[in-house]
C-alpha cells in the first residue's frame, strides 16, 4: 500500500505516455485466453447435453467447477488481473465483492431455505385466500 | 494558535511541501471504472440470487428443462467469445497505435455483439409466443430478468463502442480515447464473465432434470 | 383500498395518453393541512425566486454554484440540500407526535390513517435517504479532498451530476407532497403492500423512482471518493497516516458501492412487478414477499454503518482536537472500522427474525449482531482514553461529541438487547424498536452530523458559529431526545407497536404527551439553530478566523486558509506523521512565499443539471405512467450523456500569477493577526 507513486496531483492531465494503461496482455496472451475459455464452454455444453453423467448433481457440480475454471481463465487473460495492477486496490476490490458475492448468494438461499420452519403449516390454498 | 508557527525556524532537513510539481498523473479512471463494475457485479448477484431462490418456482409451468434451447445458447456463447477475443485483438491494434485496424476490430466486435442480442431477442419472442411469458411465473419472472438485464448491458455496451468508434474517428487515438476504449474493454470482458454464470447456472443447471 | 371509484375512468382517451393517470382529483384539494402547506411553500418558493431576480444572482448561482465542479461547493450545496429536508422531515415527526398525543380514546386526532401513513413513510425516507445522506456526503466532499491534501476529487463532473441526482430523488419526494400522494406503505415498502394489488395509487412508484434516482448519485458519489481517498493522497500520506475521518469516509464509501446497488436491483425488481406484472414479490405463481425483505435488509444494514461511520471519524478528529492529544489507539481504530465494514454484511437477517426462520439461522444472525458492538464498543474506550488527561475545551463541537458517547452507548445497548431473537420476538416492530433506532440515529449520527458542522464551519465560511444560540440549540436537543424517546422504550415494553395513528383507550396517552412535549424540545433545538446561523452570518465579523486554523487543528484541512482557495494548497503538502499539520506546526515549517506554479483544475460544466433534469422528467414520466415523455426524457438523458463525452476540453489552469496574488493576501492577512 505504500508503494505509491510519488505525486498524486490532479487526474485530469492528459499525459502522453502512460505506464499504467498499456502494455498488458498480448496477441499470444488472448489467443491462449480464447482457446482455453472454449475448451471450458465446450465440455460443460457436451455434459449437459450429451448427459454424460446419470446423475444430474453430479454434472451440476462439474459445471460449476468448469464455470469458476473459465471465470478465472477470463479474469487473468482477458482482463488481466493480477495482484500489482493499480497498487494491489484492484486485486482488493475484487476480493471484496467475491466475499459479498458469496455472503449475498449463499445467505439469500440459506435464509430462504428457513422461510417457513418456525411457521404454522398452511397449503397453498390457504395462502391464497390469506386477507 | 497557528501564527507562532510562521516564524519558526525552518527545519533544512524535512520538506512540507511539493515545491516541484509537474505534470504527471497518475489517473484514477482505471480504478474508478472497475469499482463500477464491482458494484455492477453486486447487481448481478442480487439477479442470481433471486434466480436460485425462486428459479424452482415454476407455478405449474414451464420449466427450464421444458423451454431451453442448448444449441442456440451455444451459438449465442460463441458470439459472446468471439467477440472478446476481436475486441482483445483491437486493443492491441490500439498499443500498436493502428488506427484503422482498430476500428475494424471494433466493427467486428459490433457484428459478434448485435449478432448476440439478436440471438437473445428471437429466442425470447420465441418463448413469449409459446406462453412462457414474464408475468406467467417467479423461475419465468427471474429467468427474463437476469438474461434480460445482462442483454441490456451488452446493447449498452454496443452503443458505447459506437460512441466510441466515431470518437476514435473524429479525435484518433488520443490517451482520452484510449483510456475510454480501455473502459469499454473490461466492461465487455466482465459482461462475458457474467454470462459464464448465466449460461452455468440458468440454461446449463436448468436443463439437467 | 381498492373500493373507490378510479377516476382516471371518467376522463377522455386523449388525456390519459398525454397525461398517463394524472387527473385533476390527483390534487389533493380535500386535505386542509396539504393545501395550507403548499401555499405556504408556494409563496416562500417565490419569495426566494423573487429576491434571487431581484439582487440578479441567477448567473451567480448557476456559473460559481449549479455548474460547479469545486468539491467544497458541491460539499455545501450537499449541506443546505440536507438541512433543508431535515426541515421537511421534522415537521413529519411533528405531525406524528401530536397526532399520537391526540387520537386516545374514540378521538381519531386530526390525520386521517391513510395521510398518517404517508406521513410516516415520508419521514423515514426523508430523514435517511435526502437528510442523513447528503449531510454526511457533503462533509465527506467537502473534507475528505482537504485532509488528504488534494485539490479536487478524482471525478470532479461526476461529482456535480452526483449531487444533481440526489437532487432529482428529492424533487420526485416533495412533489408527492402536492401532487398525487406518497408511499404509505413504511419506509421500506414491504411486498406485498407495496405490490399493485394492495397499493395501486402512484405513492410507491414517486418512493421507487426517488430512491431509484437519487441512488445512482450516491453510488457514483461513492466511486468517486473511494477513488479520490486512494489515488490522491499527498506524498507521505501512507495508509496508516490518514485522518481517521478519511479512513472512516474510504470505508463508508466501499459500503455505498458495494450496497447501493442492490437497493437498485431489489426496487427495479419490485418496479418489474409493478409496471409489468411479473411475480417476484407477489403472493401468486411463485413469487415470495419474503425474498424483497431479505434483499431489501442485505443493503439495509450496512446502510446503518454508512450513516453511522463518518460519525464516527468527526468525533474521532474532534476528540483529538479538542484533548490537544493524539488520538488513542489510532490503530485499533482503523481495524475497528474495518472490521465493521465487513461484520455489517453478516447481520442483515436480524431485521427479520420474527420471519420464521430455524433456529440455527436466528442463532448466527443473532450471534454476528452482538459480535458487531464489540469494534464500536471499542471506539468508545478510545475516544474516553483520548480524553483521559487531555485538556479538554468543551467547546461546541466537543458539547455534542460527549453528548453522543452517553447519548449512543444506550442506544447500542438496546441494540445488543434486539439482536437476542427471543426478545425480539415481543419487541419487534414496536416502540422499542423506534426508540431504539432514533437512538442510534439521532444520538450517533445527527449528533455527529452536528458536532462536524460546528467543527468545520469556519473552514467553510472563515467565521465561527455564535456559541450562545449553539448552546440554546444544544441543550433543547439533547434534553429533548430524551424526553421524546424515553417514553417510547417503556410503551414499547409495553407492547405498543409502531406506525398507529390512533389507540384506543386514554391509559398510554401521558407517555404520548410526554413524547410529544419532547419534540417541541427538539423543535426549539431546530430553531435556535437556525437563529444561530442567522446572528452568526449578520455577526461574522466578530466571529472572524483570520487563521485557519480556530481549533489548533491537527490535520491538513487547518494548513490552508478559511474558506480555502480553489485550488486548496498552493503546493501539495507533504506528509510525515499522521497528524500531519499538527507535526508541521511542532517542526516550524514556514509557509512558502515564492515559486508558484500554473495550478492544473478541472473546468465546471452544466451537463451534470441538464441530464440529472433529464433523469427527473423520466422519473415523473414513469410515476405517472405518461409514456410517451418517458421514452423521450430517457432517450433524451442517454444523448444527454454522449454528447458530454464529446466534450474534450474539461481542464482549465489557474495561472501562476493568480496563485501568487491570493497567496500574498493570505500572507498579508497571517501578518496582521500575528501582529
Amino acid at each position: 500500500m505504500s508503494a505509491r507513486a510519488p505525486v498524486s496531483e490532479q487526474v485530469h492531465v492528459e499525459v502522453v505516455h502512460d505506464h499504467h494503461e498499456a502494455g498488458h496482455g498480448s496477441r499470444k496472451a488472448y489467443i491462449t485466453g480464447f482457446v482455453l475459455s472454449v475448451i471450458l464452454t465446450a465440455i460443460p455444453f457436451w455434459l449437459v447435453m450429451a448427459k454424460v453423467f446419470p446423475d444430474p448433481r453430479v454434472t451440476s457440480f462439474v459445471i460449476m467447477a468448469f464455470a469458476v475454471a473459465q471465470i478465472v481463465v477470463h479474469m487473468v487473460y482477458f482482463l488481466h488481473m493480477n495482484a500489482r495492477s493499480e497498487g494491489g486496490w484492484t486485486m482488493m476490490a475484487l476480493i471484496f465483492t467475491i466475499v459479498l458475492v458469496v455472503i449475498a448468494l449463499s445467505g439469500s438461499l440459506w435464509v430462504m431455505y428457513h422461510l417457513n420452519t418456525n411457521m404454522m403449516p398452511m397449503s397453498p390454498g390457504d395462502m391464497r385466500n390469506m386477507p | 494558535m497557528a501564527q507562532s508557527h510562521i516564524a519558526a525556524a525552518d527545519d533544512a532537513e524535512l520538506h512540507f511541501y511539493v515545491a516541484d510539481e509537474h505534470g504527471h498523473a497518475e489517473g484514477g479512471t482505471m480504478l474508478g471504472f472497475w469499482l463500477y463494475l464491482m458494484s455492477d457485479c453486486l447487481i448481478f448477484a442480487i439477479l442470481f440470487a433471486t434466480y436460485g431462490v425462486l428459479g424452482r418456482n415454476y407455478a405449474a409451468g414451464p420449466s427450464g428443462a421444458d423451454l431451453f434451447d442448448l444449441k442456440l445458447v451455444a451459438v449465442n456463447t460463441s458470439m459472446l467469445l468471439f467477440s472478446s477475443i476481436t475486441y482483445g485483438f483491437a486493443m492491441l491494434e490500439m498499443e500498436k497505435g493502428d488506427q484503422r485496424m482498430t476500428q475494424r476490430w471494433l466493427a467486428v466486435t459490433g457484428a459478434f455483439g448485435l449478432c448476440f442480442i439478436g440471438l437473445e431477442l428471437y429466442e425470447f419472442a420465441h418463448l413469449i409466443h409459446e406462453g412462457a411469458t414474464p408475468q406467467r411465473s417467479a423461475f419465468l419472472s427471474s429467468f427474463f430478468t437476469l438474461v434480460g438485464t445482462h442483454g441490456l448491458h451488452v446493447t449498452f455496451g454496443l452503443i458505447w463502442l459506437v460512441t466510441l468508434m466515431v470518437q476514435v474517428h473524429q479525435r484518433g487515438l488520443i490517451q482520452a480515447n484510449r483510456r475510454r476504449l480501455m473502459c469499454l474493454s473490461m466492461f465487455w470482458h466482465f459482461l462475458d464473465v457474467i454470462w459464464i454464470g448465466v449460461f452455468t447456472f440458468v440454461y446449463l443447471m436448468g436443463s439437467l432434470s | 383500498m381498492n373500493s373507490e371509484p378510479n377516476p382516471i375512468e371518467a376522463y377522455p382517451h386523449w388525456w390519459r395518453l398525454l397525461f398517463g393517470r394524472f387527473t385533476l382529483e390527483s390534487l389533493p384539494l380535500h386535505e386542509p393541512i396539504v393545501v395550507v402547506t403548499f401555499l405556504a411553500v408556494a409563496v416562500g418558493g417565490l419569495a426566494v425566486l423573487g429576491l434571487v431576480t431581484r439582487y440578479k444572482l441567477w448567473g451567480v448561482l448557476w456559473r460559481d454554484w449549479f455548474t460547479s465542479v469545486d468539491h467544497k461547493k458541491i460539499g455545501i450545496m450537499y449541506m443546505v440540500l440536507g438541512l433543508v429536508m431535515l426541515l421537511r422531515g421534522f415537521a413529519d415527526a411533528v405531525l406524528m407526535r401530536s397526532q399520537q398525543a391526540i387520537a386516545h380514546g374514540g378521538s381519531d386526532g386530526f390525520l386521517p390513517p391513510h395521510h398518517y401513513d404517508q406521513i410516516f413513510t415520508a419521514h423515514g425516507v426523508i430523514m435517511i435517504f435526502f437528510v442523513a445522506m447528503p449531510l454526511v456526503t457533503g462533509l465527506m466532499n467537502y473534507v475528505v479532498p482537504l485532509q488528504i491534501g488534494a485539490r479536487d476529487v478524482a471525478f470532479p463532473f461526476l461529482n456535480n451530476f452526483s449531487f444533481w441526482m440526489t437532487t432529482g430523488g428529492v424533487v420526485l419526494t416533495m412533489m408527492s407532497l402536492f401532487i398525487g400522494e406518497f408511499a404509505a406503505t413504511g419506509w421500506l415498502a414491504y411486498p406485498p403492500l407495496s405490490n399493485i394489488a394492495y397499493s395501486p395509487s402512484v405513492g410507491v412508484d414517486y418512493y421507487i423512482w426517488a430512491l431509484q434516482i437519487a441512488g445512482i448519485g450516491t453510488t457514483l458519489s461513492g466511486v468517486n471518493l473511494i477513488a479520490t481517498i486512494v489515488k490522491m493522497r499527498a506524498p507521505g500520506m501512507s495508509m496508516m497516516k490518514m485522518p481517521v475521518f478519511t479512513w472512516t469516509s474510504l470505508c463508508t464509501n466501499i459500503l455505498i458501492v458495494a450496497s447501493f446497488p442492490v437497493l437498485g436491483a431489489v426496487l427495479a425488481l419490485l418496479t418489474l412487478d409493478r409496471y409489468v406484472g411479473t411475480n417476484f414479490f407477489t403472493n401468486d405463481l411463485g413469487g415470495n414477499p419474503m425474498m424483497y425483505v431479505n434483499l431489501i435488509w442485505i443493503w439495509g444494514h450496512p446502510e446503518v454503518y454508512i450513516l453511522v461511520l463518518p460519525a464516527f471519524g468527526i468525533f474521532s478528529e474532534v476528540t483529538s482536537t479538542f484533548s490537544g492529544k493524539r488520538l488513542f489507539g489510532y490503530a485499533s481504530m482503523v481495524y475497528a472500522t474495518v472490521v465493521i465494514t465487513i461484520l455489517s454484511y453478516l447481520v442483515w437477517l436480524h431485521h427479520f427474525f420474527t420471519m420464521g426462520s430455524g433456529a440455527s439461522v436466528n442463532s448466527f444472525f443473532g450471534i454476528t449482531t452482538m459480535i458487531i458492538s464489540i469494534p464500536t464498543g471499542a471506539k468508545i474506550f478510545n475516544w474516553l482514553f483520548t480524553m483521559y488527561r487531555g485538556r479538554i475545551r468543551f467547546d461546541l463541537p466537543m458539547m455534542w461529541t460527549v453528548a453522543f458517547m452517553l447519548t449512543f452507548v444506550v442506544g447500542g445497548m438496546t441494540g445488543v438487547l434486539l439482536a437476542v431473537p427471543p426478545a425480539d420476538f415481543v419487541l419487534h416492530n414496536s416502540l422499542f424498536l423506534v426508540a431504539h433506532f432514533h437512538n442510534v440515529i439521532i444520538g450517533g449520527v445527527l449528533f455527529g452530523l452536528f458536532a462536524g458542522i460546528y467543527y468545520w464551519w469556519p473552514k467553510a465560511f472563515g467565521f465561527r458559529l455564535d456559541p450562545f444560540w449553539g448552546k440554546v440549540s444544544f441543550w433543547c436537543w439533547v434534553v429533548g431526545f430524551w424526553v421524546a424517546f424515553m417514553p417510547l422504550y417503556i410503551l414499547g415494553l409495553m407492547g405498543v407497536t409502531r406506525r398507529m395513528s390512533s389507540f384506543e383507550g386514554t391509559s398510554l396517552q401521558p407517555f404520548f404527551i410526554v413524547a410529544a412535549f419532547g419534540a417541541a424540545l427538539i423543535a426549539c433545538g431546530i430553531a435556535a439553530m437556525i437563529v444561530q446561523f442567522a446572528v452568526s452570518i449578520l455577526r461574522r465579523e466578530q466571529l472572524r478566523d483570520l487563521t485557519g486554523d480556530p481549533w489548533g487543528g491537527r490535520t491538513l484541512e487547518w494548513a490552508t486558509s478559511s474558506p480555502p482557495p480553489e485550488y486548496n494548497f498552493a503546493f501539495t503538502p507533504m506528509v510525515h506523521d499522521g497528524d500531519a499539520w499538527w507535526d508541521m506546526k511542532s517542526r516550524g515549517y514556514k509557509r512558502p512565499l515564492e515559486g508558484y506554479k500554473a495550478i492544473h483544475m478541472p473546468k465546471g460544466t452544466g451537463a451534470g443539471v441538464i441530464i440529472s433534469a433529464i433523469a427527473t422528467v423520466f422519473g415523473i414520466a414513469m410515476v405517472w405512467h405518461v409514456w410517451w415523455l418517458a421514452a423521450i426524457s430517457f432517450v433524451g438523458a442517454i444523448a444527454a450523456v454522449i454528447t458530454h463525452t464529446f466534450n474534450y476540453d474539461r481542464d482549465t489552469y489557474i495561472p501562476a500569477d493568480e496563485v501568487a496574488r491570493t497567496e500574498a493576501e493570505r500572507t498579508r492577512t497571517l501578518a496582521l493577526v500575528k501582529a
